[in-house]
């Protein structure tokens, strides 16, 4: 198990832990200042790290980690294992309810440590380029 | 023309379509029906499905609420008693009176019960209305043995009926052959030897003389010739008689031998009176079938427009599956009739080895199709019907036609070299022009055309024709026809499980990389892992599997509306020691889950948070239980009834048996659940009969069935076969299962699988007992494979520390998901509502 580690940075809530805690292509849920963040760690993508709220809006529980990820029409989704809506990994959205968004979140890995703010990733590019790993 | 109150008399098929289009005329015309039947009109056509698993219901063609949208007064289970034609009233048995300007009779026609003494006896019965379908069912379910008395279309299906219902079946009929009005003699024998083969007992040339209380069953027949037949209850199919007495009470005219006789403007002796379908006689003549009936209507519907058209008789050729048996008839197939003054000649195939009768009738010149006959093998009959229908010419040799394809055949067209005016559909009425002009509106599958035209709604005879037209057409534009799996693969479920074993692809990095596109998602993974499963049935978390899984089969365990979990161990056949029970009880206490007995006789454990499951499954494992599945599409239970052991009634040992199955499959990956049950006896307590695959105890083994489901759509499952011994039971199985596993589409339950799979029940039974596509071997390997490497996941699971990692909530943290909260009920605890959560807060 990576080390619980919670500090501050930039006056941002962040949350460090070793890359061996990270599933291949698959998710993992961090806990950031009470805030469920699901981690997506997907090695052949650029960047390979995403974030966004563990917490589904439309089933009301925090499980977004442990849907199954994949694309649709070529934009990289997470499948809520409750009710199978698609939400989309760049921008948060949810692909079938365009009235639904959930939080993106800026991830990188840095060596072998993770790195995961709660500062909200604006758009899906600054959340590209703020992956400097 | 003018707005009119038009009285129709009888909901049957024909008088519903007559409504049905009459409403659409949008006329204004003041439309009110008059049932006798207590429900609006059902497809009578298909109701021998009743016995295979359908539901009445599944067989209306309209509900009491439609007619109200379409505005028509509809009355059900009330008769008209008599029609005043002098005061133009129909007055009901309730003494209701509806007055008309245009009266239609389509009262249809009842069974014909000769008059042999003792007829009227309890046992003795009809099959023609879904009340039938009742009393039917009463007697079979305490009886053993059942007579069909009529050897013709409707006897045959009837005794199909009796011999789904588990009876040892009799046709008893009065001529020499069998179907004598469709069959030519040589057609008639075969049927007879494939029909006796199947174990119903046909018996010819026999006349009931009486029919007196039985010795050993409740009825006894006793025929002209001194022989007798001892039976529990007897359907009585000796021909049908048209309601023809309301007319004849009001001095319409009516046949000699029944029938009220029509014009070609289906108009009877009182200009305002029309009468369609079985209970009128045109040309001489009562059309027995629903087509025909279809366009009386239609002629009589245009008498109502500026555009009349006539009805000039209707063809009676039929094609038709009798107890699984391909039969079909078009025109003259006795070849009776002169053709331009020249007697017809005839070509004849008859294989006795593989059971195939073919005959066509042709014309002097050899140019036209006269007549034909199909037995065993009706796969020209779409084709030889257009020709017919068609009058179109043959090619030169015409008994190529009916020869096997090895054999010097003549290819002959599919659907693309039909003219536009070929009818493809004779029920509804529809021709390739307007299957065409549907696909030109805009449809582009088999399904949106049936729903644009109504093609293939009728009997579904049409429905081969139909696809291979709707095919041919779409891929004449350049369209596809597709049953992808998704986006990411070309393929159906069936094309990949090929893929992915004849490639010898380990994952689904392989796959995609070889056969799909894009990154995959939520449904091909999934899919492919069950693939991969079935193939190999590698541990499914497994690094390059785990990724694959939906939650449920990544923590081997259901995920609860609040992201926690359910356990489920298995307890197979419900059987459980009172220790075990006790060990249930106590990691539940120590646990606080939620318990619950489910209804697949087990225990459900609710409310476990991620890091508890490999606590709670230690313990479990430790004390002798193993995983249930119930998160996998996999084997989920297989419920027993207690059996011979300690039931009076018990005829094996069903408890062994079930226990037995649900340790053999457990495991298994397949398309969808699987579940099972094994009763018994007769009186099927488990509830075998709505299962995927289902035993009933018999006094000399087992009756399997197959493909039931309870679920969202049920289905009977069909008896499959009987009397087996324990081996073969196991063997019929493991083929059922392994050939399943095989060809099923995603997601599909066996009961769908069933209904999609081209020639039904039998031909399930030619692969899986006959074995005629020569893969048993292949099938029993495949499940042998499957069966050695089982294992218990929660087991394997615990023992790995690194997979262990996965059941944690947070990978930065130990607290617990503070979401997830808990009240109080009945004593034991339940997620807290939205309401109840604030109030906690
Ligand atoms: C627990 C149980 C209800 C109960 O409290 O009794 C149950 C619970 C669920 N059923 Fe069921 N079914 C349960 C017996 C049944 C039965 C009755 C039976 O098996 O005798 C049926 C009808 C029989 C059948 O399947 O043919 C049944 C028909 C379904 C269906 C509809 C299937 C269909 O083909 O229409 C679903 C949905 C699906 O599988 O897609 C379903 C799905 C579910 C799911 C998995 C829904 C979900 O995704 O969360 C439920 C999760 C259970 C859990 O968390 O453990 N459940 N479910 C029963 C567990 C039996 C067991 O011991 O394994
Ligand atoms: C088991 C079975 C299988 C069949 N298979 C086929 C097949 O494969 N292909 C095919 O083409 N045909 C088949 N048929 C025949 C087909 O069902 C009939 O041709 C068709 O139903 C005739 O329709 P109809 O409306 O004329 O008569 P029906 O459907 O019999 O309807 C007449 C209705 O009028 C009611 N009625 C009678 N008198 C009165 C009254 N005085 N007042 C009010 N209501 C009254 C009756 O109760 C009945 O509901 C089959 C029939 C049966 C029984
Ligand atoms: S019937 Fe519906 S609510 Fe009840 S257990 Fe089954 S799936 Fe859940
Ligand atoms: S021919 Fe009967 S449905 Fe088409």
């Amino acid at each position: 198990m990576g080390t619980a580690l919670h500090k501050q940075f930039n006056h941002e809530p962040i949350a460090v832990f070793s890359k061996a805690n990270l599933l291949e292509n698959s998710g993992v849920c961090a806990l950031i200042n009470g805030v469920q963040v699901a981690v997506f760690y997907l090695p052949t993508e650029t960047p390979p790290l995403y974030a966004i709220d563990n917490y589904d809006p439309i089933g009301g529980a925090n499980v977004l980690s442990r849907g199954i990820v994949g694309d649709i029409n070529g934009e990289l989704v997470v499948a809520s294992p409750l009710y199978k809506q698609h939400f989309s990994l760049h921008s948060g959205r949810c692909l079938e309810d365009d009235s639904v968004q959930v939080s993106v979140y800026q991830a990188r890995l840095e060596g072998d440590a993770v790195i995961v703010m709660l500062q909200k990733a604006q758009s899906q590019k600054q959340n590209i380029v703020q992956d400097i790993a | 023309m003018k707005a009119k109150k038009i009285v129709v008399v009888g909901n049957g098929m024909v008088g519903h379509y007559y409504v049905e289009q009459l409403a659409k005329q949008n006329a204004g015309h003041d439309i009110t029906v008059i049932g006798a039947e207590p429900r609006p009109a059902y497809d009578r056509v298909h109701l021998s499905e009743v016995f295979s698993g359908k539901n009445p219901e599944d067989l209306a063609l309209t509900t009491r609420e439609h007619y109200k949208d379409i505005g028509v007064h509809a009355h059900f289970g009330d008769a008209v008693a008599r029609i005043d034609r002098k005061a133009k009233e129909v007055i009901t048995d309730l003494g209701r009176r509806f007055a008309y300007d245009k009266l239609v009779l389509a009262t249809g026609s009842y069974p014909f019960v000769p008059p042999v003494p003792g007829s009227d006896q309890a046992g003795c019965l009809t099959y023609r209305t879904i009340d039938d379908l009742g009393a039917i069912r009463a007697h079979a379910r305490d009886g053993k043995v059942g007579v069909v008395i009529g050897g013709g279309l409707l006897g045959l299906e009837c005794a199909n009926a009796l011999k789904s219902l588990g009876l040892e079946t009799h046709v008893v009929e009065f001529a020499p052959g069998l179907m004598g009005v469709q069959l030519d003699n040589g057609g008639s024998v075969m049927l007879r030897q494939m029909i006796e083969e199947l174990d119903v007992q046909v018996h010819t040339s026999k006349a009931t003389q009486k029919i007196v209380p039985g010795n050993e069953r409740r009825l006894r027949m006793e025929f002209a010739d001194g022989s007798a037949l001892e039976t529990d209850m007897i359907v009585f199919s000796a021909g049908i008689r048209p309601y023809d007495q309301l007319a004849k009470a009001a001095d319409i005219t009516v046949g000699e031998r029944g029938g009220i006789v029509i014009d070609y403007h289906c108009r009877t002796s009182d200009s305002d009176i029309f009468a369609i379908g079985e209970c009128a006689l045109f040309g001489g003549r009562i059309y027995g079938l629903v087509a025909p009936g279809y366009r009386m209507a239609d002629a009589a519907l245009s008498q109502l427009t500026d555009t009349p058209v006539p009805f000039q008789g209707a063809d009676m050729s039929t094609k038709l599956k009798l107890l699984g048996i391909d039969v079909g008839s078009i025109g003259d197939s006795h070849g009776k009739s002169l053709h331009n003054g020249q007697p017809p000649a005839a070509f004849l195939y008859s294989n006795d080895r593989e059971r195939v009768y073919k005959k066509i009738v042709v014309s002097a010149d050899g140019k036209k199709l006269l007549g034909a006959v199909l037995v065993g093998d009706c796969s020209d009959y779409d084709t030889l019907l257009q020709f017919f229908l068609n009058d179109m010419e043959l090619p030169a040799n015409p008994e190529g036609i009916i020869l096997p394809a090895d054999n010097g055949a003549t290819p002959l067209l599919a659907g693309m070299s039909l003219p536009a005016t070929a009818t493809i559909c004779s029920c509804l009425n529809v021709t390739k022009g307007a299957i065409v002009a549907a696909i030109d509106g805009g449809c582009c599958s088999v399904a949106d055309v049936k729903a644009t035209t109504k093609a293939s709604t009728g009997c579904g005879g049409c429905a081969a024709l139909l696809k291979s037209t709707v095919n041919e057409e779409l891929a004449a534009r350049g369209a596809e026809i597709n049953n992808y799996v998704c986006e990411h693969f070309a393929y159906s479920r069936q094309e990949m499980f090929h893929l992915i074993k004849v490639g010898s692809l380990k994952s689904f990095d392989e796959v995609l990389h070889k056969h799909g596109n894009g990154r995959g998602c939520d449904v091909c993974k999934p899919a492919v892992a069950s693939i991969l499963a079935s193939l190999f049935n590698d541990y499914v978390l497994k690094k390059e599997h785990a990724s694959l899984q939906d939650t449920n089969d990544t923590f081997l365990a259901n995920m609860q509306k609040d992201g926690t979990y359910s356990i489920v161990p298995r307890i197979a056949g419900g059987e459980i020691t009172a220790e075990k029970l006790i060990v249930i009880g106590e990691v539940a206490k120590k646990y606080k889950l939620y318990t619950k007995i489910t209804g697949g006789q087990r225990i459900d454990l609710f409310g476990a948070r991620i890091n508890q499951l490999p606590e709670i499954w230690s313990e479990l494992v430790a004390a002798g239980f193993e995983t249930g599945h119930a998160y996998g599409k996999a084997l989920r239970t297989v419920k027993s009834c207690v059996g011979s052991t300690w039931c009076r009634y018990g005829v094996q040992d069903s408890v062994s048996m079930a226990i037995l199955i649900e340790n053999r499959y457990k495991g298994v990956r397949s398309p969808h659940k699987l579940k099972s049950a094994v009763s018994g006896c007769t009186r099927e307590c488990a509830e075998a009969q709505s299962k995927d695959f289902g035993v009933i105890a018999t006094e000399n083994g087992w009756n399997l069935y197959v493909c039931g489901n309870g679920g969202m759509k049920p289905r009977h499952a069909d008896l499959f076969a009987t009397d087996l011994d324990d081996a073969t039971l196991i063997q019929y199985i493991d083929r059922f299962l392994m050939f399943y596993i095989r060809t099923a589409d995603r997601l599909q339950r066996t009961s769908v699988w069933m209904n999609n799979l081209e020639g039904g029940l039998d031909y399930l039974r030619e692969v899986i007992i006959e074995d005629k596509l020569g893969i048993a071997a292949e099938l029993e390997a495949q499940m042998a494979l499957l069966l050695d490497t089982y294992q218990c996941e929660w087991k394997t699971t615990i023992e790995d520390p690194e997979k262990l990692q996965r059941f944690r909530q947070f990978v930065n943290s130990t607290e617990e998901d503070a979401h997830v909260v808990f009240v109080q009920e009945r004593g034991q605890p339940r997620p807290a509502k939205d309401n109840e959560r604030a109030a906690l807060a």
